[in-house]
């Protein structure tokens, strides 16, 4: 079977992430509940006349592509492989409220053309003139891994060279207010230095688009190699760390290889104690980081995560704003990446230095 | 009738999103489709839809838009000689 790598990297978060050159030195702290991503001037990406119907998310979706085609050197792909928990949800909001307000009746084309799942995966091939495989995984916290499994396997098996994969999700007014209204999302603001330890439950929502061109061709411009990726629906607290014992052994490898742990603890005080039982357990001794008090809960948040791996293996640095403890400061080789949202749909995924 | 077509250049750019463009960039004959605004067969439908949500005019017959559209001069004249509210 083929190696896979990271060949480059694209990211819209709600840290300035879209410049590939930086790596968190400008962190962006938020007093809020909701935050949303710093946007990137669209007009230098996407035509006007193209970028008019399109919604946040399809131009978050779009630009975080091109910034990952444009640092692997390629125009042209053989596959485009997107996750996404809720799709274009703001076009969809906007169709069905004008579907109530208007009494099923005028109904406009352009909000429902576009609030599809599979529009961002859709826009990226009609403007790149991509006529290859185009598949978009719609499975809430595990969206972006979905696509990751299909994306190694096919790379893996050489049914491709280079694949676009990646995780995008905006935030929706009408299902962050649902949200709100069955306190997924913290009644309080808080301020994102203090969410991880805030003790409260809910999560402080966010949103964001990171995509990444994976190969099985290494070249300069390479980040880390994917070693797997693994999902589970349910998983309970108890069987956790036996499930991670089994998958590092699939890989040969144990708890003490691995140099860095990234969770993805979002600070809802019910659901972090899966997180707990790998920080407190066989990872205690490990350098831990975490991301999502800089990029919010979403159900593509994971491929923030990714994101970060990826950066760390390559630039070997660990910003200060991710490192909940300081084990270790150089020689990154493994990264173990742990990601489930309200004690569902569970992923690991382990990167190697390449 | 100018009170008409002023409405009607700004319905266009909110509806149709056309964010770059100004009111007083498009002359009331520039042809809306085509080397004029650039609007394409979506923007037809949500002319379509505006002319019966907001002037209760139907159109049936689809060749009839492609007169109607073709400028604001036009599209003005048309409805305010067959609107209904």
């Amino acid at each position: 079977m083929e190696k896979v790598y990271i060949n480059s990297i694209g990211s819209i978060s709600a840290q300035k992430t879209f410049d590939n050159n930086d790596f968190l030195e400008e962190i962006t702290t938020y007093e809020d509940n909701i935050i949303p991503v710093i946007e990137p001037n669209y007009k230098d990406f996407i035509p006007p006349a193209a970028a008019r119907r399109m919604a946040k998310g399809i131009k978050m979706g779009v630009v975080a592509s091109k910034i990952a085609l444009e640092e692997a050197n390629l125009t042209d792909i053989d596959a485009i492989i997107t996750g996404t928990g809720m799709g274009c949800v703001r076009d969809s909001e906007k169709f069905v409220t004008a579907i109530l307000d208007n009494n099923e009746q005028f109904l406009t084309p352009t909000s429902f053309i576009q609030s599809t799942h599979n529009t961002v995966a859709g826009q990226i091939a009609l403007g790149i003139g991509c006529k290859g495989y185009n598949f978009t995984y719609v499975h809430s916290s595990v969206s972006f891994e979905s696509a990751l499994i299909d994306a190694l396997m096919q790379l893996e098996l050489k049914e491709a060279e280079n694949i676009l994969v990646g995780g995008v999700d905006e935030s929706g007014e009408h299902t962050n207010a649902i949200h709100k209204l069955i306190q997924h999302i913290k009644p309080e603001k808080i301020n994102s230095n203090e969410l991880l330890n805030s003790k409260t439950a809910g999560a402080v929502f966010g949103e964001g688009a990171n995509f990444f061109v994976l190969s099985n061709k290494k070249q300069d411009s390479s980040y880390a190699q994917v070693l797997g990726v693994k999902t589970f629906n349910t998983l309970a607290i108890s069987d956790l760390l036996a499930n991670l014992e089994a998958y590092l052994k699939e890989n040969n490898l144990s708890a003490t290889d691995i140099d860095v742990l990234i969770s993805g603890n979002n600070g809802d005080i019910d659901y972090d104690n899966y997180y707990t039982e790998l920080t407190n357990g066989p990872f205690k001794n490990t350098q831990q980081v975490v991301y999502k008090h800089l990029s919010g809960e979403f159900n593509t948040a994971s491929a923030f995560g990714f994101w970060l791996g990826a950066k760390i293996l390559k630039t070997q640095q660990i910003p200060s704003a991710v490192a909940i403890n300081t084990i270790k400061t150089k020689g990154f080789e493994i990264v173990l990446l742990y990601n489930q949202y309200r004690g569902k749909n569970h992923s690991f995924t382990l990167l190697r230095r390449c | 009738m100018s009170d008409l077509k002023q409405e009607l250049k700004e319905k266009i750019i909110t509806q149709l999103n056309l964010e770059d463009i100004a009111i007083d960039e498009i002359a009331d004959d520039d042809s809306l489709f085509g080397d004029g605004l650039g609007l394409d067969s979506i923007d037809a439908l949500e002319l379509i839809v505006m002319l019966d949500k907001d002037y209760g005019i139907k159109l049936t017959d689809p060749k009839e838009g492609k007169k109607i559209f073709e400028s604001i001069e036009v599209m003005a004249k048309y409805i305010a000689e067959h609107r209904t509210k």
